[in-house]
């Protein structure tokens, strides 16, 4: 695989890749893909794909709020590395003017 | 004298209840046990320092406060999950899984949070970020992943009994590998609301063991439909014990996968074994079922996918360290994930690969027409030696071949162990696979084999 398509990847995923981590995912791909690909000798000729395996459909539930499973603001912010008068704090990701 | 902690988790709840021991005391030999040899094994992340108090407090419920050891990707209200990985080294979870809140509600006591590979993600416990956990029965060999601390932990009875999840693989082969009992539920059977998610459709949270019958009674306690988790079953559930100590007559018994060339080595091993369920009564028949070995490509793709999608929850604002602390494992899954997901590829591999699993599924479903369980060795061979995963990124896929279609067919599956090799103290087990939602025949079944057999280790308890 080339690394302009991992690079790529890793920008879809947002994963951080340094240029020696994306060659040695390329290679890495390939090793998967072949294994991959003998997918095709199979013939799957009218056959449905499963997404999952337990048949049930639109599992719903009442519109209703259950006051137990609430998290505090500070049990919601206790794990966060970066918070700000009750807020997450993101990186800036629009330009100021 | 033996220690505590050496005992079942029947033989336990037993001897609580005729008040000869103390579920304290129990927890205590535990711990001194886990003082002992985790430096060396490296089976447990980290531990509960008030194991003492919660037993205590717990004593006069369905698990008596007995110590159980949790593999470290449930969610544990209060006590650091971290998936081993470091993105989540510092991961206080404010709320518990389902699983765990069932076993707390039962009166189980958590001893610790066991060592897996991170985020799930192998089959020997090698890509742990906190380091690699040893197999107990040899430590020059891994434990199995990725339940592999459970394994070893049940093992090397630095526990009473544990739990595990499983995808396609992970609570079985860690269990062969370990020599001990491990029972992978039928999909949609046990709730995984609050365990970190590796591939949706398949993963199944279950219990590892001493003994077929200790399994059977963590089952009773964490299986259920949950409201929070809507891909769990409606179907009642059923009293797993009753299906220890029935006779196997009559029942019919397909054997698979024994013809594969990876398994030229021990397949006579097995045969001898296999002899045994005639003993008891049982027929058995040697089947062809759909060739395995697609499996790892169509297991390798869903499951990849699924991965990618699970895991960008891990973004480090909320909870945890940002994208770059993944390893180098989670990296290569996650981007093969979106690879095969992504736009002008899925119909290739995705799509592809869901047709392939409604082949093994319908391939499954038609020999359990004729047949009660199939049986098949759980691994193709003996636990690896130490390092044997390094410069190998297929390792895992290759390792769960004969695991991975019933997995991705979501049926339930058993290991117990069916041959110990002297020479080195390592194992071999049994995969006994059932229908849908029929644990009750994998149990029965299982059970009468570890009790006409040598290889359980408690046996003589």
């Amino acid at each position: 695989m080339k690394t302009n398509i991992v690079h790529h990847i890793a920008q879809l995923a947002n994963i951080p890749v340094t240029g020696d981590e994306e060659e040695t995912l390329a290679i890495a791909f390939d090793e998967t893909l072949e294994v991959v690909e003998k997918l095709k000798e199979v013939d799957v000729t009218g056959v449905q794909p499963t997404h999952q395996v337990t048949g049930l459909m639109n599992v719903l539930r009442d519109d209703i709020v259950d006051a137990s499973r609430m998290f505090t603001q500070e049990e919601a912010l206790a794990n966060a590395k970066a918070t700000y008068n009750g807020y997450f704090v993101v990186n800036q990701i629009i330009e100021q003017e | 004298m033996k220690t505590l902690n050496t005992l079942t988790l029947k033989q336990t709840l037993d001897l609580i209840e005729k008040n000869e021991i103390s579920a304290a005391d129990v927890v205590k030999d535990v711990q001194s046990e886990i003082e002992r040899k985790n430096a060396e094994l490296n089976i447990y992340l980290t531990l509960d320092k008030n194991a003492i108090k919660t037993a205590e407090a717990h004593t006069d419920q369905e698990l008596k406060g007995i110590p159980i050891a949790v593999k470290d990707n449930f969610c544990t209200k209060g006590l650091r999950t971290t998936a081993s990985s470091t993105v989540l080294d510092t991961f206080i979870p404010p709320y518990d899984s389902t699983v765990t809140k069932k076993l707390k509600t039962a009166g189980g006591t958590i001893i610790g949070k066991t060592n897996l590979d991170a985020w799930a993600h192998g089959s020997s416990t090698e890509t742990s970020q906190f380091g690699r956990t040893l197999n107990p029965r040899n430590p020059d060999h891994l434990p199995g992943g990725s339940s592999g601390g459970s394994a070893a932990a049940v093992a090397a009875d630095m526990c009473i009994a544990a739990l595990g999840t499983e995808t396609a693989g992970s609570i079985r082969q860690p269990a062969a590998w370990c020599g001990v009992v491990g029972l992978k539920p039928t999909y949609g059977r046990v709730s995984r609301y609050g365990i970190v998610a590796m591939a949706s459709s398949t993963d199944s949270p279950g219990p590892i063991g001493k003994t077929v019958e200790d399994c059977s009674i963590l089952l009773n306690v964490i299986a259920g439909q949950d409201p929070y988790d809507a891909t769990t079953s409606p179907k009642p559930t059923i009293n797993y014990t009753t299906s220890l100590d029935k006779s196997i007559k009559g029942k019919k018994i397909g054997i698979i996968y024994l013809d594969i060339p990876e398994l030229k080595e021990i397949k006579s091993l097995y045969e001898s074994q296999l002899k045994i369920f005639e003993q008891l009564g049982a027929s058995i028949e040697y089947v062809k079922a759909m060739d395995p070995h697609p499996a790892i490509g169509v297991y390798t793709v869903v499951q990849r996918g699924e991965v990618s999608s699970n895991l960008a929850r891990y973004d480090g604002i909320r909870f945890g360290n940002d994208r770059s602390h993944f390893g180098a494992e989670a990296k290569r899954r996650i981007m093969l994930g979106t690879y095969t997901l992504s736009k002008g590829y899925s119909d290739q591999y995705y799509n592809r690969a869901q047709q392939v699993r409604s082949l093994y599924i319908k391939d499954f479903a038609k020999l359990f027409e004729t047949y009660d369980v199939l049986v098949a060795p759980t691994s193709p061979g003996y636990a690896k030696k130490m390092g044997a995963t390094e410069g190998s990124s297929m390792f895992g896929e290759l390792e769960d071949m004969l695991l991975e279609a019933s997995s991705l067919a979501g049926l339930p599956a058993i290991n117990v162990p069916c041959y110990k090799d002297d020479a080195t103290g390592l194992f071999l087990g049994l995969n006994i696979i059932g229908a849908m939602f029929r644990e009750d025949n994998v149990i029965q079944i299982a059970d009468a084999f570890e009790k006409a057999t040598k290889w359980n280790s408690w046996r003589n308890n």
